[in-house]
């Protein structure tokens, strides 16, 4: 029992409750599957909340700021020379993006009630495992099971996508499994190479154990360097970092709306999480090394997205390029490796997930009664739809970075620390980038205005378009009211985070 | 010459009881009129059953007896189980197949406990010439075995697979005498005795690597794996999964047996032969497999693939730190295979039609609509062939890189890494097939089918998450 009443037990593993529920039920009762799927989203989050309470508690006695929390640690296969635990632990790093998982699933889902009206049973049991491998990926601290969790993730999304996906859905599926499946074999070598050498997978006594290889030159600075890349590899292409970006598009062109919210939400965040988890603290030498080519590779990203998202007909492609610009900021501020850079860029992964989560969703919607995503057939949607408009305009704003909305705290951070860093060298990097924030402006407000300014537009002519109703409204408020508190009063969030962020750069040697 | 004791019959008992039973049912086997060969079926699983009980009652014993020709150790105890599940499944897929076809024989089910015990024998094998007996005695009953179905292409691969089987069989022979003539012994640990003593001899090299080519025919290595694909489809699919499962754990049994006890002393030769046939045998099996339309082609080349994962597992054998890690994680495999595999085919069989029909990957279209558990169990197994989580293959691929990798073989684990990366593309191929794309195909319901498949998915997945036991099992198997 005790083993099962751990909380973070709970949260990763209490969705297959909801899985092994809807397992048994009808196929045609597709209402009631929606609600258990919900409902079981909706206890998980609850879950999370508790998780919360009880990690400030942890946090706040005296000298554990910035440690694991909550660890449920229990041995899991330790013979045969094997040293693997069931290890599951939170800290200031992960904590956020915890939340962040348990708080966009229940969104996503009730984003799918009328969508989704094939194979709904299906369509939930995978979305509650996906809700599974993400908990596990932000919370497993042994790398054996962050491996494990790490690739599940793929197989419900690939099955999401390829089953509720769009025209070209089958290629999308498959381009999305091999292509993250290249870099996470990368680092399986990787894993078992630092596990075979620090004889253990859990990452606590890894840490203990790399300083000494590294100094006793057990580890030289150039299989660091291979280490440290086989890692990235894996990373880079989910978050996913140019060049390794082209994926991405079409998985979230195809991938239904609840597939892309989750999928730009959370699972890109998986890729800078793991490098902020990983990277950064597994190879420091290796990290302060590659810092300038990251950077340079984060601002090409950058502006590469926000020129590409200009010239995009389509709008859900346009969302899918500027998270390739977006996470490029990620990306600039974790390798800035200085306290406003790297919390900036956890606030920031944040903010991505809520403010392209939310047009991902109200594309979704729009979606549902046009079934076109074409830029040019729209215009003039503002007077039929004022609702749908505004709440488009505040996340459109919050994309772009406008001051008072979260997105602009998160940039404002990554920049100021990015421009200050010593480790990326030059202040360039900051300042190329600081060119996305306006382009950023550019497309969106392009986008916004084709879509719902000027001239009614072919299919806003023709269409009885009708507004928001309650359930999507549901859907969307509480992302917006997020845009707003950590816009207006990003504390309590930085709060989370500083005492872990300044913790893992402690050990850095800068 | 000493008289043998009780303790020579106890190391070999398994294998004796199975023999004598096998003998047995054959007479037996006579007497039971056509229509009730399920008798003789159920009365070959009852055999295999209670061998299976005597075989795991021999973990944690270890000895050798008939002057050092039979062992009995965790290694040949280990094998003895996977084979005689082997053997169970068999049956169990054959039954109702059989029935199906048309082509229910009695032989059948003699025949594969002959087979089984030929196998067990191997594992228990302590001499070259125990070897080749084995050798013999696990494959001529699959060469008739391969062309009971009395169909022209059943019959093809019948004499495919003897004609070549023969002649790699005389690869061993050979072999062995060149060691004889090196060293003056057959026995394993007479080989290695004077090899680790005298100066290594060109002839002990080469009669080593011509057992070699003998045991890379049967566990399907390339470049001796040419008959894999014709017999594995021409064969009856039941005939097909036994073998592809019962003779791959032998071979690799004999090679992992041979090579660890008797020749670690021309290690330094052989590990380059090993690099290069696991490397090829991983990047031709995967890469040929991609243009495959029909599964038991598809299948066929995967299991020439997974031959290369175990090999490269064993390249390092000449490494005394990394060995029992090698042997334990090609143990842990070939479990981890055994049951995938047999699972795959029993969903294969579930959707063949007579006159070879439904075999096609295509025909898999629409499957996870109509019967979704079987298109479930079908998507572990992938899963599983692929190395992804969480499944026993996946588990299974984690500890042949780690043996690998401690080899300090980090070139060969990077091609074992992107080839499996090769062999998602057409794995999933099935999946996207499957779940994907509309069809409207018709599964069999059979029992022994269900039951194999239902086994196979719940081992796949659940045995992954609590491989513990097993790997301390696995793990207990050095050999010395």
């Amino acid at each position: 029992m005790e083993f099962i009443l751990q909380p973070l037990t709970l949260l990763t593993f209490f969705p297959l409750v909801g899985v092994l529920v809807i397992l048994f039920m009808n196929a045609e009762q597709k209402i009631a599957i929606r609600w258990v799927a919900l409902v079981t989203s909706l206890i998980t989050l609850v879950v999370s909340l508790w998780v919360l309470q009880s990690f400030y508690a942890a946090e706040s006695v005296t000298g554990a700021a910035g440690a694991l929390h909550l660890e449920a640690k229990y041995a899991w296969i330790t013979v045969a020379g094997w040293n693997i635990y069931y290890y599951l632990a939170v800290d200031g790093l992960s904590i956020l993006l915890v939340l962040l998982t348990a708080f966009l699933t229940p969104i996503s889902l009730l984003s799918t009630w009328t969508a989704v009206e094939e194979r709904v049973k299906e369509f939930m049991i995978f979305f509650l495992l996906l809700e599974v491998g993400m908990m596990g990926v932000f919370l497993a601290q042994d790398l054996f099971m962050f491996y494990i969790f790490w690739e599940f993730t793929l197989v419900p999304m690939y099955f999401l996508i390829g089953l509720w996906g769009g025209p070209r859905r089958l290629y999308a599926a498959v381009k999305f499994f091999l292509y993250t499946m290249a870099g996470s074999i990368l680092m399986l070598v990787a894993i078992l190479f630092l596990g075979i050498k620090t004889n253990t997978f859990n990452v606590p006594d890894m840490l203990a154990a790399l300083p000494a290889l590294y100094s006793s030159g057990a580890i030289d600075p150039r299989t660091q360097m291979l280490l440290f890349i086989a890692f990235a590899a894996a990373f880079a292409i989910k978050v996913p970092m140019w060049p390794l970006h082209s994926w991405l598009p079409d998985a979230h062109v195809e991938a239904p709306t609840a597939g892309s919210v989750i999928l730009a939400g959370v699972l890109l965040k998986m890729g800078t999480y793991g490098f902020l988890r990983f990277n950064l603290q597994l190879f420091p030498n290796a990290t302060i090394a590659a810092a300038p080519w990251i950077a340079l590779l984060a601002t090409i990203g950058i502006i590469y997205g926000a020129a590409v998202s200009y010239a995009q007909q389509d709008v859900k492609k346009l969302v899918a390029y500027s998270s390739v610009s977006h996470l490029g900021f990620v990306m600039l501020g974790l390798f800035a490796l200085n306290p406003e850079g790297v919390a900036g860029a956890i606030l920031q992964m944040i903010n991505h997930g809520l403010s392209t989560g939310a047009l991902f969703l109200l594309i979704g919607m729009i979606y549902e009664q046009t079934h076109t995503r074409d830029i040019k057939v729209y215009g003039g949607l503002w007077k039929i739809t004022p609702v749908f408009g505004t709440i488009m305009l505040i996340a459109s704003l919050s994309s772009m970075g406008l001051p008072g909305l979260n997105g602009f705290v998160g940039e404002f951070t990554i920049l100021l620390g990015a421009f200050g860093s010593t480790a990326i060298g030059s202040p360039w990097y900051a300042g190329i980038s600081a060119i996305g924030v306006i382009m950023a402006a550019v497309y969106i407000l392009y986008m916004f205005q084709k879509v719902f300014l000027g001239p009614a537009g072919e299919i806003t002519h023709h269409h009885e378009l009708k507004d928001l109703n309650v359930r999507e409204l549901i859907t969307v408020i509480p992302l917006i009211v997020f845009m707003f508190w950590i816009g207006l009063y990003p504390a309590p969030f930085f709060n989370l985070i500083a005492p872990a962020v300044e913790k893992l750069l402690s050990a850095l040697p800068l | 010459m000493t008289q043998p004791t009780f303790i020579d019959f106890y190391i070999l008992l398994p294998f004796t009881i199975l023999v004598a039973w096998a003998c047995l049912l054959l007479l037996v086997d006579i007497f039971i009129p056509r229509t009730l060969k399920w008798l003789t079926a159920l009365l070959a699983a009852a055999g295999l059953a209670g061998t299976l009980i005597v075989s795991i009652s021999q973990f944690g014993k270890s000895s050798t007896g008939f002057s050092g020709m039979a062992v009995l150790d965790g290694f040949s105890t280990f094998a003895n189980v996977l084979l005689l599940i082997s053997g169970l499944f068999g049956i169990a897929l054959a039954y109702g197949y059989a029935e199906r076809m048309k082509i229910q024989r009695g032989e059948y089910y003699t025949l594969l406990l002959f087979s089984v015990s030929g196998m067990m024998l191997m594992a228990q094998a302590g001499d070259l010439i125990i070897v080749f007996l084995a050798l013999e005695l696990l494959s001529i009953p699959l060469y008739v075995l391969a062309a009971i179905s009395r169909k022209p292409e059943s019959e093809e691969a019948g004499v495919k697979y003897f004609l070549l089987g023969a002649f790699a069989t005389g690869f061993v022979v050979y072999g062995t005498a060149l060691v004889f003539g090196a060293t003056g012994t057959t026995s394993l640990a007479g080989i290695f005795l004077i090899a680790s003593t005298t100066p290594t001899s060109l002839l002990l090299t080469i009669g080593a690597a011509l057992l070699l080519v003998g045991f890379g025919f049967k566990v399907a290595a390339v470049p001796f794996h040419m008959w894999t694909p014709d017999v594995y489809q021409g064969a009856p699919t039941s005939v097909t999964a036994f073998m592809s499962s019962g003779a791959k754990i032998a071979g690799f049994v004999a090679l992992m047996r041979v090579f660890a006890t008797a020749f670690p002393s021309i290690s330094a030769d052989m590990t380059n032969i090993f690099w290069a046939l696991s490397a090829l045998t991983m990047i031709v099996g995967n890469f040929v497999a991609i243009s495959q339309t029909n599964i038991k082609r598809m299948l066929a080349y995967s299991s020439i693939a997974h031959a290369g994962y175990i090999l490269m597992a064993f390249v390092p054998y000449g490494n005394k730190d990394v060995v029992a890690t090698s042997v334990a994680a090609g143990l842990f495999y070939l479990m981890a295979y055994v049951f995938t595999n047999f699972g795959a085919w029993a969903v294969v069989m579930t959707l063949e039609k007579a006159e070879g029909k439904g075999l096609e990957i295509a025909d898999y279209a629409g499957l996870a609509k109509k019967y979704p558990a079987l298109a479930v169990a079908m998507t572990v197994f992938m899963l599983s062939f692929i190395g992804f989580p969480p499944t026993l293959g996946m588990v299974g691929k984690f500890y042949l890189f780690r043996a690998a990798l401690e080899g300090g073989f980090n070139g060969l684990a990077l091609i074992g890494v992107f080839t499996s990366l090769v062999s998602a593309y057409y794995y999933l191929r099935v999946v996207v097939n499957m779940y994907m794309r509309e069809g409207d195909p018709v599964a069999e319901r059979e029992p022994g089918l269900a039951f194999t498949t239902t086994v196979a998915a719940v081992a796949t997945v659940a045995l992954s998450l609590a491989p513990q036991w097993l790997f301390l099992l696995a793990s207990n198997a050095i050999l010395k």
